[in-house]
């Protein structure tokens, strides 16, 4: 048995396409641009990133679907190029959303579909399938039409697909996408027994408090490559030095955004929209006091509550995914 | 895997109310058409023809657009990926999609003699039902062994919906479903002989009408579409690397 899950070495992703037959206009995307991962058997590691940073790209690489530009990976010791279907043998993936299953059959006939496509034997499936219903919570349920499934439930659905033969590895990309807090709380319950178990996961997510609860380690990655792996305790000493303040608003204008942005001792300041209010955070050095200064800055607008506090996981992944952007900027400014 | 393939494809498309409602108008269309046709021409006593040739059009329709469309709609359920990473060769993943949509076609040669016999009172007297019950069997199979190859272009291209509403018409007319072949112009006669739709065609037509022996026309489309079945299957090897080469397996 290979000593690592998954591993990957300078893997490099380009997009190209073309648009117009008359004048063509080709384009060229460096999705991922030279990553190097090594995932230990029986991990739960990691992948976050803002959209379009090259996770979905990186874990569609390692599952096969996509062909490396350059750069090698292998799952299990075997390489995802040239090995594909021992690769495939080994492997289950599941993403996130409505899609990908057969809305107008029963849960049970998509099991039984995908329990033949994947050569798990015919008189293991009937038990194999009865598990997996138990185990993702959804007996009583599957004879039922995958069209009248809640998204919680189609999640846990495709889970059971991506389970069916037993890989040793599952990549699950943003799995909890769309999903209410209770049945993304079951989904992690659910991704956590897996783990236990010893099947190696590759997650992808954008919430931090899902990587932070269930990951041994954490990679991000922004702009195409890792900008930072480590535990969660690890990765927090990025945001060390820094403190956070956190202001309920009304009405922060994109203005007086950018005027946080350039006070003294300001590092970071983002607005979240939270129902009908906004949260600015604002993250800063921490021997600077930025309250007043915020405070004034925000003159006109209605305030909520107003709280400083130290930083937390996603304060330090904001900052690292931050840090990529201000460095991309000027590049993007002369236009090149 | 494949009988399971097929029958749960079956069920996923016989299940859409759009195949539905274009299974229940396209005979009725195809039907009156056909029957016009022969009765405009001075050939009211081939209106058994009519019937049979408009469903073939229908089992055409329905493996063309089966073929392309289920390709294309497993990309817009997102279920393509999904399909092509099991440890299977493609062909094997695919054939059963292309095999339920030729299934589902049975409908419109049966809907299609229905609405015959119903709207225009065409006598359904086979000249050999046995071999009409065989031959229609025969050239779904084939027809959905020449949709896997067909299928193959589907997976590299992202809109091969454009490429499949330009074949419909041009191959059944070609193919000789409808109108004879010798009606039309002699350079199209290399294309038809290649073609199992031709010989799938002229089996079922000879079997109804009783215009020649069955078995030999039936033996050619089924050798014709197993070398399409063959040719699809390396295709599919072939294309399916392409498409992971060029990422369109995922709809974006």
């Amino acid at each position: 048995m290979s000593e690592h899950a998954i591993e990957a070495v300078g893997l490099r992703r380009t997009y190209r396409s073309r648009t117009g037959w008359l004048r063509p206009q080709r384009r060229e995307v460096q999705a991922v641009r030279g990553v190097d991962l090594t995932v230990g058997n029986g991990e739960l590691f990691g992948l976050l990133g803002p959209n379009g940073a090259g996770k979905t790209t990186t874990i569609k690489l390692l599952n096969t679907l996509l062909i490396p530009t350059a750069g090698e990976a292998r799952i299990c010791g075997f390489d995802v190029v040239r090995q594909t279907r021992e690769v495939r043998r080994r492997i289950g993936y599941v993403f996130g959303g409505d899609r990908g299953l057969y809305d107008r059959l029963s849960a049970r006939d998509n099991l039984r579909y995908f329990a033949e496509l994947y050569g798990v034997p015919g008189r293991e499936q009937k038990r194999r399938i009865a598990e997996l219903f138990e185990l993702v919570r959804l007996t009583g349920r599957e004879n039922d039409r995958v069209e009248g499934y809640s998204r919680g439930m189609r999640q846990r659905l495709h889970i059971a697909r991506g389970l069916l033969h037993r890989p040793r590895v599952l990549f699950l990309d943003e799995p909890s996408i769309g999903v209410d807090p209770v049945a993304a709380r079951e989904l992690r319950q659910t991704v956590a027994d897996l783990a236990a178990t010893g099947t190696t996961v590759l997650l992808t997510t954008h919430y931090m408090a899902e990587a932070d609860e269930l990951c041994g380690r954490i990679a991000v990655i922004a702009n195409g490559a890792l900008q930072a792996l480590g535990t969660p305790a690890e990765l927090r000493h990025h945001a060390d030095g820094r403190q956070v303040l956190e202001v309920e608003a009304y009405g922060v204008s994109d203005a007086q955004l950018a005027l946080i942005h350039t006070l003294p001792g300001v590092r970071e300041a983002s607005v979240v929209v939270t129902g009908a209010a906004q949260v600015l955070t604002v993250q800063s050095d921490a021997g600077v006091d930025v309250q007043a200064d915020v405070l004034r800055a925000l003159d006109g607008v209605r305030l909520g509550r107003v709280t400083a506090r130290r930083p937390t996981l996603e304060d330090a992944y904001v900052a690292i995914v931050n840090r990529v952007d201000a460095q991309a900027r000027p590049a993007e400014a002369v236009g090149v | 895997m494949i009988a399971v393939g097929a029958l749960l494809h079956a069920k996923q498309l016989s299940r859409s109310p759009f195949e539905i409602a274009t299974a229940l108008i396209v005979p009725v269309v195809q039907a009156t058409l056909a029957v016009y046709l022969f009765r405009a021409g001075g050939e009211p006593g081939r209106l058994l023809e009519a019937a049979v040739g408009a469903g073939l059009m229908g089992i055409w329709s329905s493996v063309l657009f089966g073929s392309g469309g289920a390709i294309q709609n497993q990309r817009w359920q997102g279920t393509l990926e999904m399909i092509m990473l099991a440890p299977r060769p493609p062909a094997l993943v695919v054939l059963p999609i292309t095999l339920a949509t030729a299934l589902t076609g049975t409908y419109a040669m049966l809907a299609t003699l229905a609405w015959g016999r119903l709207l225009y009172g065409i006598p359904l007297t086979f000249a050999d039902p046995l071999a009409f019950a065989v031959a229609v069997p025969g050239c779904i199979i084939g027809l959905g062994m020449f949709g896997l190859l067909l299928a193959s272009t589907f997976v590299l291209l992202r809109n091969a919906n454009a490429l499949t509403n330009t074949l419909e018409y041009p191959i059944w007319l070609v193919s000789g479903m409808l109108i004879p072949i010798t009606a039309l112009p002699g350079w199209t006669g290399p294309i038809g002989a290649v073609l199992p739709t031709t010989w799938g065609a002229r089996a079922v037509r000879e079997a109804a009408t009783g215009s020649g022996p069955v078995w030999p026309s039936l033996g050619i489309c089924l050798a014709i579409s197993l070398a399409c079945l063959a040719l699809g299957a390396l295709m599919m090897t072939h294309v399916e690397r392409r498409a992971r080469a060029a990422a369109t397996l995922a709809l974006a």
